[in-house]
């Protein structure tokens, strides 16, 4: 072990030369290397998590005290947003489709795939970067230009995008000017996804260390490499769609408008005959195999996360890589049960929801694994371990709600409820999210050379995970008695919906608590870049290639050029004097330590 | 550490890294203007009338421009295989024609638009001058894409050549694989909406 420690003193002094010799602007902003890129990322789509968490607990007064005046903070938002403090129905709407926007396009697929897929899956497999490191730069730049167009669309005449983070036509062509500007960001996030997936392929399959055959590649790396290619395939629909939204906007065509709509009383100024239910088609054909893009990276997460915990080899690991590339193929067919009630027809209907529970198999199957996986291990309990475990039950929770959904005939009266909106935000918010925190937790120490506070990480996980199930669980009481989503007075008009409508109260006080309890992760992770306990290469004494690079890792990442002898997640090796075998210990060093 | 397999081929894969990019982007290329084509399917199905391409658009300038850009295909072949055969002034010649194959597609479709625009047949018109114009345009917008990265191979980068012959040479062949490809939508494009 001791020669992997001392890296060439000389060698380490001349990278380090050569990185200060690229200047504040090359090194930290216009960063070709993809460690700074992985950064920029996560740190962006981390702050596009906060703000579009803090547009939803505005919503989440309005919900819980309809109509009533916001202190402070509600005379600040103005006379166009909220006069007198009171939320304009417009404005909620903006909030609503940009909330969903954000989270999904800016904050968390940016987090999951830039963010850990940049930083960790090139030191995963040994390379010295990605494939094309100009590319990565643009790639973040592309995404941050469509972030801004986002934001800047909240002050355009008439405000943000408010037909919905789907976007649904023909509301969203005759919607005001900051549709034209949703669809211009999310064409700059569609170029970054684009240029970013092409890289991440790129570099998995050429990139890997010698000795580093595909099935010793560590399941993270499997995870972004089948999302790359869900990303790759499946947002080009949506950019034709976007296209063709932009034609339908500024050149007056009808590709999305029927004939004989009447909007507010009046014809359309359209010749018609186009086909509103054509968007619904191309975005599910995106926006399926995004759901995904979401929940992919988090199972590679929460893999490493839980394998380096229980000490103990992942369950399964085969069956787990085959179930991802299935779910990437069934991905791509299953887009319609989205859409049970356009009045497509019953054929179509029974085709989509025969694949959509095909689909479930493989899903369940990566969750058992995950979970016979922590069988008889003797687990640590850190502040990652404890974000990955919530993860297990959390998607769980989200992933089997989904399945009524999915049945064409038990979707009739849950459609457009607040039980579709506690499902899928059970398997994004405790899911996805969770796992991107146990990542956070679990690579800081390779990102900065320290670790974050165990004492606050604890501070941070109990409450969210009280707090955010305290949102979430009542919402499935909601749908179930049938309150519609979308609504912006939270169904205080309709009576069925009286007898349940106090949960919004509970729901409200719970997102809030959520906010809260995000400040001891705040201060945790500002704190411990300079405070934090200094760590070597390897504090987790994990098993796979990051851990053989420096913490944190230099301009061109490792001192000698690693090589893999083993299988990605050997611990507890009978006969092995310490409980892991890492990738990169020879045989010749596995004999003398 | 340099970058490996920028040039060479990684011996297990047989490719490098810039060519198996170029096919991925090819494949993502396929997926946009395959939902177009699906977009056009779905909207002639639901027509209730649907005029036949040749009635409204010009075939002959069409049919010009399909062998224009076929024959551009072959003098980007030839500009590769020239610089196969170490004859540089030759890659010079036949990338040159590639290029210039393109402007003349270019200015052709730009007497076909403003014939349309002249007469009012505008995207606004009906769903069929739609997606004509958002195909032909999205198309268009990939010849001129084309003919930057030919243009830049052309004049400025073939810089590399004297430096990093194979590595040019790559680089030629990858910007000739999405020539192709270019042609290759326009292969369809043409019968889809000029003949059919």
């Amino acid at each position: 072990m001791a020669t992997l420690e001392t890296a060439p003193a000389h060698e380490a002094e001349h990278e380090h030369a050569e990185h200060q010799h690229l200047g504040f602007w090359r090194q930290y902003v216009f960063s070709t290397d993809h460690k700074v890129i992985g950064i920029q990322y996560a740190v962006t789509g981390l702050l596009f998590l906060l703000f579009g968490f803090g547009l939803v607990t505005l919503m989440r007064w309005q919900l819980a005290y309809p109509g009533r005046a916001l202190p402070w903070l509600g005379k600040l938002l103005g006379d166009t947003r909220m006069p007198g403090g009171a939320m304009l129905p417009e404005f909620y709407n903006q909030l609503g489709a940009m909330h969903g926007t954000i989270m999904v396009f800016m904050g968390v697929v940016p987090l999951a795939v830039g963010g850990f897929g940049n930083f960790v899956l090139p030191l995963q497999i040994g390379a010295p970067d990605m494939a094309f490191p100009k590319i990565n730069m643009a790639s973040y730049w592309s995404y941050f230009l469509g972030g801004m167009t986002m934001l800047a669309s909240f002050f355009v005449p008439g405000g943000a995008a408010q037909s919905g983070w789907t976007s649904y036509a023909p509301l969203s062509v005759i919607a005001g000017q900051g549709q034209t500007m949703w669809l211009f960001g999310m064409i700059f996030l569609i170029t970054s996804s684009l240029l970013g997936s092409i890289n991440f392929i790129v570099t998995t399959i050429q990139l890997r260390a010698n000795g580093l055959s595909f099935f010793r590649l560590p399941f993270f790396v499997w995870s972004q490499l089948v999302t790359s290619f869900l990303l790759l395939l499946a947002f080009p629909p949506l950019e034709a769609a976007g296209v063709m939204q932009l034609m339908d906007r500024l050149g007056g065509s009808s590709f999305f408008m029927p004939s004989g709509l009447v909007v507010s009383g009046q014809v359309a100024a359209y010749t018609g005959g186009g086909n509103p239910l054509l968007w619904q088609h191309l975005f599910w054909f995106l926006a399926h195999p995004e759901v995904y893009v979401l929940i992919l990276p988090a199972f590679g997460i929460v893999s490493e996360v839980i394998a380096n915990n229980t000490r103990k080899p992942l369950w399964g690991y085969k069956i787990m890589v085959y179930s991802l590339w299935f779910l990437c193929f069934m991905s791509f067919i299953v887009w319609a049960h989205h859409m049970f009630f356009t009045g497509m027809g019953t054929t179509m209907a029974t085709f989509f929801q025969t694949t959509t529970m095909i689909i479930s198999i493989p899903s369940v199957v990566i969750l058992s694994a995950l979970f016979l996986s922590l069988w008889g291990g003797s687990i640590r309990f850190s502040t990652p371990m404890l974000f990955a475990l919530a993860f297990l039950p959390m998607f769980g929770i989200g992933g089997l709600t989904g399945l009524p959904l999915g049945l064409s005939a038990a979707d009739i009266p849950l459609h457009d409820t607040y039980y579709v909106i506690g499902h899928f935000h059970y398997v994004v918010a405790p899911g996805t999210i969770f796992a991107l925190f146990a990542g956070i937790y679990h690579w800081f120490p390779k990102a900065t050379g320290r670790k974050m506070s165990e004492r606050l990480g604890k501070l941070h996980f109990w409450p969210s995970l009280i707090f955010i199930n305290g949102i979430f669980m009542p919402m499935f009481i909601l749908g179930l008695a049938g309150v519609s989503r979308r609504l912006y007075d939270g169904g205080a008009s309709y009576d069925f919906a009286k007898p349940v409508l106090h949960w919004n109260v509970f729901m409200s006080i719970s997102a809030w608590g959520l906010a809260l309890a995000q400040i001891p992760f705040i201060i945790n992770f500002f704190m411990s870049i300079k405070r934090g306990e200094k760590v070597g290469q390897n504090p987790w004494e994990a098993t796979t290639l990051e851990w053989a690079a420096p913490s944190p890792p230099p301009h061109g990442n490792f001192t000698t050029a690693p090589v893999a002898y083993r299988g990605p997640y050997e611990y507890s090796v009978p006969g092995h004097p310490t409980d892991f075998t890492p990738q990169f210990l020879s045989a010749q060093q596995q004999a003398t330590s | 550490m340099e970058i490996p397999f920028t040039v060479a081929e990684r011996p297990d894969t047989g490719l490098n890294n810039g060519k198996i990019g170029i096919w991925l982007f090819l494949a993502s290329e396929v997926m946009l203007f395959g939902a177009l084509f699906a977009s056009y399917l779905m909207l002639r199905i639901g027509a209730t009338v649907w005029p036949r391409g040749d009635s409204i658009l010009n075939v002959p300038l069409a049919t010009v421009n399909t062998i224009v850009l076929i024959s551009s295909s072959v003098t980007m072949v030839m500009a590769w295989a020239s610089l196969k055969r170490n004859d540089f002034g030759k890659f010079r010649l036949f990338q040159g024609l590639t290029i210039l194959a393109g402007l003349c597609f270019l200015g052709i479709k730009y007497v076909e638009y403003s014939a349309k625009f002249h007469h009012g047949l505008l995207p606004s018109k009906n769903t069929f001058l739609a997606i004509y114009f958002t195909l032909t345009g999205l198309h268009g917008l990939h010849v001129i894409g084309g003919m930057v990265v030919n243009g830049y191979l052309w004049g400025p980068g073939a810089k590399l050549w004297k430096t990093d012959p194979e590595h040019f040479t790559n680089r030629v062949e990858n910007s000739g694989l999405f020539w192709h490809f270019v042609d290759l939508v326009w292969i369809f494009l043409f019968p889809v909406l000029y003949l059919l």
